[in-house]
Order: structure tokens, then C-alpha cells, then sequence
């Protein structure tokens, strides 16, 4: 009886209807994103004609349609690390790429970010460290936001690793970095605290010059 | 990978993320000497001149275009790359690099692109899964078609074969011989014989003397009976002649056909066994049915039955479904008829079950109205058993009609098992590809290759070394999950190092961790070759964890030594720069608080003994040691163990992990 009324009361009208809502969805994402012009994109960041240009030619590629959405962002920062789980990790860099929080990454959040990271001065890239482990953007990392991003960092390390990885390894690790952070013992790091704690580490002060030739 | 290594800048510059998190320093980025312009290479492939970017092709560099081999065919003369190869077959593979999907055009032969494939040498098991169905279907027919050519030129060949596997192949194909011809035709004529005679037993046959007409089988019992017995006696020969040419005797009596030959020959033989006795007679009569299996014996001479067989089979789960509908829909219209003809007076629905003979003869039209329903709501729902019957079983049918023409067209057998199997194969090959990138970087560090890149300096010898081993890319994110480990103070280790790791803190006790090199000389005796460290190394002490919070790797320093054999038991910590690192070490060291002092002998013990055969080589050899010193190092320090267990070094700065393997 059930198989009768079934195919009773099956209307085509719905299906159509339902056909056309996917077809819209298709052709959305066809959209194309054209970043700025060359020149006004080297005015804004720190790089050469060349060097965007080299940039841009391996955004286009793997991103055709000009802008990176979260699962394919999540997708090519995996491929890099085959041990792990990258997406935690890829998922608090994408929230800190996309300042706008559209949801999508296009060309110019990609290059000022990195311009920032690779050609910014200390500050500056402190200042976007910052904002990557404060998770909700009110201007204080509290230990719940350091314990995920922490817990991110380590998942990306996967399974086999020596020593063997631990439950609480990163919250061990977070510790010591609110010992170190946390100048005034109130429980969040505040930009300031952020920038001179770690202005005065030489190894983080290094570690981040490390990156300058990548380009 | 490669195909996202334009990300790689990104990645590592997103590793900045990491910076303040991490306790210690983080290791030196290799250098870009080779500034160069991203530059065109001009590909010439028989006269075709495809361009790309030289970046493009490094993206895999193990295949011919991404790696050194393309040197081979560079022509001077024109500064272009030359191969004589089909350009057709060129652009999907071009392509492939440009965009990291490989693509198989369907107006190619698949041989042909095989042939690129390996000449180029990118494995097909990449072909992207839109085409990668495609791919495989082409190459299943291609091979069986040139199986059935080989098998058919096989037929002529083999003269040593034994009597019984001449035999048995003259069974299975009847057309290798004229005597496995003669025998076929004999048997299906002794078939057709024998349910010919089955058939007309039954047939009514003339008056007798009585004025009753009995059937045939009761006139002529003796010719009949004569019949039976020659068909049964040559179908025993043929099984039994089967049975013994068979390559595998269990395998032959377990399937299909032969136990349709055994029950088609043991009504015969039961019958003979058994006397004529009153209680068994009826028994034995209904043993007779089973005479008529013996029509299925056709299927060894018919293609088409076999067909239809292997058909009904694959398509069990749409009859299941057909059977399974059906059933609730005749007990949900039978119990409705029940009811609604309660009313009426002699009625034919005297219970469900009966209704249920109405149902099916209605819901499949056959309608032989020897029970017609009388009440108006019976005569309602009767209409509308009828039309839910149509439906029921019109839809899966085209399923089975589909399945047959597909199963007859293609002529595969058990193709979905097969195809489990190559799709298994296909992603046990696409792992191992990925493995082996990542175990590439567990390889290059035991290898001490990090060290190499990591202290880069602008000589000559160090660059052409580099280029020879590891491209720059390569290097590049080494160095970026190198920076990793460094952040959360871990290293990555392959499974079976895993395993140990694990097996190793269950069996080991904490034991004193002073081993003199004489003690550990007996046990290790291990070559420099890291596989054999590995399993030699049950016996040693565990590291201590110890007071300190999380679990900090003990790092071993490992030197080069000028001498012989020297036996170097790993227990050393890192030993820097008392002035530049003493922050550094103390996160990582629980026992290093003293920055200057050098003690390695105390708190951490590590698990590996390594022993150097030779003297430090110049080239890291792909053992599991840091063999070579560094020109940029102060003279490879050649201290000697006088006190074995505290061997200083000079200040290097570099950590060599010989991982615990």
C-alpha cells in the first residue's frame, strides 16, 4: 500500500523546482574574482612586479576561479604535512587570511598577508601572530583559544611520532607559554604583553627572520 | 604534492604562526643560491614546440621532464628539448603537469599511452578519476582480448601435457580435438535422449486390453527402463571421467555443474538400490522429478544458459528486492480482501492464506477468476491490487533486462570481484606513492642530508651534492616540517619505529642510565646501517621522563670520529654554544641547566648504539649517521672517549637526532 501511495503522491512540479535551486548553485560558484591591478597590488605590499607575478600564477592554479574557500585552503596546506591532520591548523590561518570574514580568500588578502609575514617588520608580524591565536578578536588570547591553537599545532604532527605524543603534551606546552606570555598573571595575553614577551626571546626573535628569502 | 608546490612560500611563511609557541630555536631555512629567473623551456616533440615554465616541471621530480633525465635530450644546437615522440599523446601529459590531473583521451589506444606513461615515468595509477574508469575498462578488454588470442594459439602448443590434463582440457574446450568433439556431441545427444524419454513416460498411449489408457512408461517399461539405463551409465562415465581429469577434485565437486550431474544419476541409482515396496514407491516416484534436472547438463554446451545464469546471479539483490515487495504487498492485500469479503455469503476468502492465492493471481494479471471478490469493497480493492501489481513488478525488471545484455555484451565473469581487486591495487599503489614522500623525510634525516642543507655553504661541491640529492623544493619543506618537530618538540617517526617506541616503554625498566661503551659493545654491535640498529635494540634502557613536564626527546650528539670502530653510546646531549643556546637547551634538556658543562652522561638515555665502521666519511652515505664533517665546522673534532661516557664535542650547533629506531 505504501508503494501505491508512494508513487501517488509523487509530484513532478517539486522535482523541477528543486532541479533549477542547483542549477543557480552551480552557476554561483562559476564566478570569477579579478584581483586588483599589478601596480596597485605592488603599492599595497612589499613585493616586485616578478614576484606577484610568480605568486599569482600558483594562486591561479590551484584556485581558477580567483578565490580559495575553506575546504580547498584546508585541502592544499594538508598536502604539505602527509603526517597529520592539517585542517585545525588550516582553519584558524584561514580565519586569520581572511580579514574581511567572507568566507572566501581572494588574491589581495592572500599577497597582503603574506607580504605582512614575509616582508613586514617585527611588529607588524607579531601583530598578525596575535590575531592568529586570538580566535575571537576581542584582543585577548585566553588560555581556551592557546589550548586549540596549540592542539592544532600538534595534530598536524600525527600519530608516529618520538616521544610518543600524550594527551596532555599541549597543555603542558601552553603553560609554559602563558608563563612566559602572561607578564600581569591575569589569565589572557594582551597585544602588548604578546609583542614584549616576545621581543624579548632572542630564539623567537630569529625564528622570525627565518622566513625572509622565501620568495 | 608537487602539484600545490607553488604553495610551498605560503605554507612556510604561515609557519611564522608557530614561532612564539615554540620553546626552542628554530633550524637554518636552506638558501636559494641558484637565483635564477623563472625561465621557458621549449619542449620540441617531433616537431610540435610546446613551452613551459621550468617551475611547471620540477613540480614532479620523479619523472623524466621534472628530474635530470631531460638533460639527455637537450639539443645544443637549438637550446630546445627534442623528443621523438607522438605529440598527440604529449599535450595530455604536458597537461598533467600543468594542471596535477592526469587525463586519458578516450580516442587513443591504450597501449599507446601506456607507452608514454612509462616513457615519461609517471605511473598510470594518477590518472584522475574522471577518466580513470575509462582507463580501466579499455585495458581489462585490451587484455582479455589479447588472452583469447593467446589462448587460442596456446591450444597448438604444449605437447607435454599428462594424460589427464590433455583430457581435461578436451572437456573444457571441445573444439582442441576432434575426440573431445565427438564426445561433446554424444553427451548433448544423450541429454536430449534422455528428457525426450522422460517426457513422453507420460504420455498416453493407445487403450489397452482394460479400456484405460495408460501412459507409455507403464506399456513399454522394459524399453524404457533399457533407455535409462545407457543414458545413466554414459553420464556416470562422463562424471566419472571428469572427476579424475579434474586438476582439482574438491574445486570440481563443489561447483555448479557437477552437482547438477550427480543429481541428475542418483534417482536411477536409488531407484535400483531400493525394492519395490509399497511405503517407499511413493518416495521413489517423487525422486524421479529430479530426473528432469538433468536438461540444466545443457549449460555446459550452451553459452547463452551460462549467461543467463551468472545473470540471475548478480542480480540477486533486484530480486531479492522484487520478492521482498511482492510478499508485503500480497499479505497487506490479502488481509484487505479477508476483511472486506467477511460479509458476503459463501465466499471463496475463508481465511488470509487463501486470500492469498487471489492476491498473486491478481497482482500478475493472470486473474484465472476461479475467486472473484463479490462485496463492492472488495470489488474496490481487488482494481486496486491489480494496478499495484503492474508497478511492483514492471520496475525491477529493466534492472535484470540491463544486467543480462550488459553481462552478454562484455562477457566478463565475476566482474565486480575483479574490480574490488584493481581498485584495491590502484589505492595500495597511490599510498605507497604518498608514503614514500613521506617517508622521503624520515629517510633524509637519518641520512644526516638535513644537516647538509641546513649549513649550506657557497662552495661549489656543496651545491652540485645538493642538486644530486634533493631538489631545493624538497629541501624546502624538510626544512618546514624540521621547524615543526622544533615547535612542538616531538619528531615524526615511521610506524614501525612507532611500534618499537611503544613496545619498548612497555617491557623496559628504568634502569641506571650510565652504559659503559665496553657493556653495550657486546649488545650493539649494530653496523651503520639504521635498519639493523633498529632490531638490535631491544635491550637498552628507556629514557626517563622524569620530573620534567611533557616529554622532551632527548637528543644524541653524534660525532664523527677519526678513529676505527668506535662504539658511541648515543646518550649524548645536544652540546652547543654554552654562550648563544643556554635558553634553548634548558626547555629542552631537564639536566642542562648548566649550560657550559657538558655532562652527557646523566638523565637522558637514549635507546640507539651506533657504531662506526669506517672513518667519517665525506659524503653521507645513506646510513643512518651523520658521517660528514662540515668544511664551515671547526676541524671534525677527533676526540677520543677517555672517559667514555662524558665525550665532549666542539661547538656545533646543529642536533642530529639518530632516531630511536
Amino acid at each position: 500500500m505504501g508503494l501505491v501511495v508512494g508513487t501517488f503522491s509523487m509530484q513532478t512540479k517539486q522535482v523541477n523546482y528543486r532541479k533549477d535551486k542547483v542549477d543557480d548553485d552551480l552557476e554561483m560558484t562559476m564566478v570569477c574574482h579579478r584581483p586588483e591591478g599589478l601596480g596597485q597590488l605592488e603599492a599595497l605590499t612589499n613585493f616586485n612586479k616578478r614576484e606577484l607575478q610568480v605568486l599569482y600564477r600558483g594562486f591561479k592554479n590551484e584556485c581558477p576561479s580567483g578565490v580559495v574557500n575553506e575546504d580547498t585552503f584546508k585541502q592544499i596546506y594538508s598536502q604539505f604535512f602527509p603526517h597529520g591532520d592539517a585542517s585545525p591548523y588550516a582553519h584558524y590561518l584561514f580565519n586569520a587570511f581572511d580579514t574581511e570574514h567572507s568566507g572566501s580568500i581572494k588574491f589581495e588578502d592572500f599577497v597582503t598577508a603574506l607580504s605582512i609575514l614575509l616582508r613586514g617588520s617585527v611588529r607588524e608580524k607579531l601583530q598578525w601572530t596575535f590575531n592568529l591565536y586570538d580566535i575571537n578578536h576581542d584582543g585577548y588570547i585566553n588560555k581556551e583559544e592557546m589550548t586549540d591553537i596549540v592542539r592544532a599545532i600538534y595534530d598536524m604532527m600525527g600519530k608516529y611520532t618520538y616521544p610518543a605524543l600524550k594527551n596532555d603534551s599541549h597543555k603542558q606546552h601552553v603553560e609554559a607559554f602563558f608563563r612566559k606570555m602572561d607578564k600581569n598573571r591575569d589569565g589572557v595575553v594582551t597585544l602588548d604583553e604578546f609583542i614584549l614577551s616576545c621581543q624579548e626571546d632572542e630564539n623567537i626573535m630569529r625564528s622570525l627572520q627565518l622566513f625572509e628569502n622565501v620568495i | 604534492m608537487a602539484g600545490v608546490s607553488a604553495w610551498l612560500p605560503f605554507a612556510r611563511a604561515a609557519a611564522i604562526g608557530w614561532m612564539p609557541v615554540a620553546n626552542g630555536p628554530m633550524p637554518v631555512a636552506p638558501r636559494d643560491h641558484s637565483k635564477r629567473k623563472d625561465e621557458l623551456i621549449v619542449l620540441n616533440v617531433s616537431g610540435r614546440r610546446f613551452q613551459t615554465w621550468r617551475t611547471t616541471l620540477d613540480r614532479y621530480p620523479d619523472s623524466l621532464l621534472g628530474s635530470s633525465e631531460k638533460e639527455f635530450f637537450f639539443n645544443e644546437e637549438t637550446k630546445e628539448y627534442f623528443f621523438d615522440r607522438d605529440p598527440d599523446s604529449f599535450r595530455s601529459i604536458l597537461n598533467f603537469y600543468r594542471t596535477g590531473k592526469l587525463h586519458y583521451p578516450r580516442y587513443e589506444c591504450i597501449s599507446a599511452y601506456d607507452e608514454e606513461l612509462a616513457f615519461f615515468g609517471i605511473i598510470p595509477e594518477i590518472i584522475g578519476d574522471c577518466c580513470y574508469e575509462e582507463y580501466k575498462d579499455r585495458k581489462r578488454e585490451n587484455v582479455e582480448r589479447l588472452q583469447d588470442d593467446q589462448e587460442e594459439n596456446k591450444d597448438l602448443k604444449l605437447p607435454n601435457m599428462t594424460a589427464r590434463e590433455t583430457m581435461w582440457r578436451a572437456f573444457e574446450n571441445p573444439h582442441t580435438s576432434t575426440m573431445a568433439l565427438v564426445f561433446y556431441y554424444v553427451t548433448g545427444f544423450f541429454i536430449a535422449i534422455s528428457v525426450l524419454t522422460n517426457v513422453v513416460e507420460t504420455v498416453p498411449c493407445g487403450t489397452s486390453t482394460q479400456q484405460k489408457e495408460v501412459p507409455c512408461g507403464e506399456r513399454y517399461t522394459v524399453a524404457f527402463f533399457c533407455m535409462d539405463t545407457a543414458c545413466v551409465m554414459i553420464f556416470t562415465v562422463e562424471y566419472l571421467m571428469r572427476l579424475f581429469a579434474a586438476p582439482s577434485r574438491y574445486h570440481f565437486m563443489r561447483s555448479v555443474m557437477s552437482i547438477i550431474d550427480v543429481v541428475a544419476i542418483l534417482p536411477y541409482y536409488i531407484g535400483l538400490v531400493m525394492t519395490d515396496n509399497e511405503d517407499v514407491s511413493g518416495a521413489f516416484v517423487t525422486l524421479r522429478v529430479f530426473r528432469v534436472f538433468r536438461i540444466f547438463k545443457f549449460s555446459r554446451h550452451s553459452q547463452g544458459l551460462r549467461i543467463l545464469g551468472y545473470t540471475l546471479k548478480s542480480c540477486a539483490s533486484e530480486l531479492g528486492f522484487l520478492l521482498f515487495s511482492l510478499t508485503m504487498a500480497i499479505i497487506i492485500f490479502a488481509t484487505v480482501m479477508f476483511y472486506a469479503e467477511k460479509g458476503s455469503s459463501s465466499t471463496k476468502f475463508t481465511s488470509i492464506p487463501a486470500s492469498f492465492w487471489y492476491t498473486i493471481v491478481t497482482m500478475t494479471t493472470l486473474g484465472y477468476g476461479d475467486m472473484v471478490p463479490k462485496t463492492i469493497a472488495g470489488k474496490i480493492f481487488g482494481s486496486i491490487c491489480s494496478l499495484s501489481g503492474v508497478l511492483v513488478i514492471a520496475l525491477p525488471v529493466p534492472v535484470i533486462v540491463s544486467n543480462f545484455s550488459r553481462i552478454y555484451h562484455q562477457n566478463q565473469r565475476a566482474d565486480k570481484r575483479r574490480a574490488q581487486k584493481v581498485q584495491k591495487a590502484r589505492l595500495a599503489r597511490i599510498r605507497i606513492a604518498k608514503t614514500g614522500s613521506t617517508n622521503a623525510f624520515l629517510q633524509s634525516k637519518r641520512s644526516g642530508l638535513l644537516d647538509e642543507l641546513l649549513e649550506l655553504t657557497g662552495t661549489e661541491a656543496d651545491e652540485q651534492k645538493l642538486s644530486k640529492s634533493v631538489s631545493l623544493l624538497e629541501s624546502q619543506h624538510y626544512h618546514l616540517l624540521y621547524c615543526l618537530e622544533k615547535t612542538t618538540a616531538h619528531e615524526f617517526v615511521d610506524e614501525q619505529a612507532f611500534e618499537q617506541n611503544n613496545l619498548e616503554t612497555a617491557l623496559q625498566s628504568y634502569t641506571s642510565p650510565s652504559p659503559s661503551p665496553s657493556s653495550s659493545h657486546g649488545e650493539s654491535t649494530s653496523t651503520c646501517c639504521g635498519c639493523r640498529a633498529r632490531r638490535k635494540n631491544t635491550a637498552l634502557p628507556e629514557p626517563d621522563p622524569g620530573p620534567s613536564p611533557g616529554s622532551k626527546p632527548p637528543y644524541h650528539h653524534h660525532h664523527p670520529q677519526r678513529g676505527p670502530l668506535q662504539e658511541l653510546s648515543a646518550i649524548h646531549i645536544q652540546c652547543v654554544d654554552p654562550a648563544s643556546h643556554k635558553t634553548s637547551r634548558s626547555s629542552l634538556n631537564q639536566k642542562a641547566e648548566d649550560g657550559g658543562r657538558v655532562n652527557c652522561r646523566r638523565g637522558q638515555v637514549t635507546t640507539a648504539i651506533i657504531s662506526l665502521q669506517t672513518p667519517p666519511a665525506l659524503t653521507p652515505e645513506g646510513d643512518g649517521l651523520h658521517g660528514a664533517p662540515h668544511q664551515r665546522r671547526p676541524p671534525p673534532p677527533p676526540i677520543p672517549p677517555q672517559a667514555p661516557p662524558s665525550i665532549q664535542t666542539m661547538s656545533s650547533s646543529h642536533i642530529v637526532k639518530v632516531s630511536a629506531l
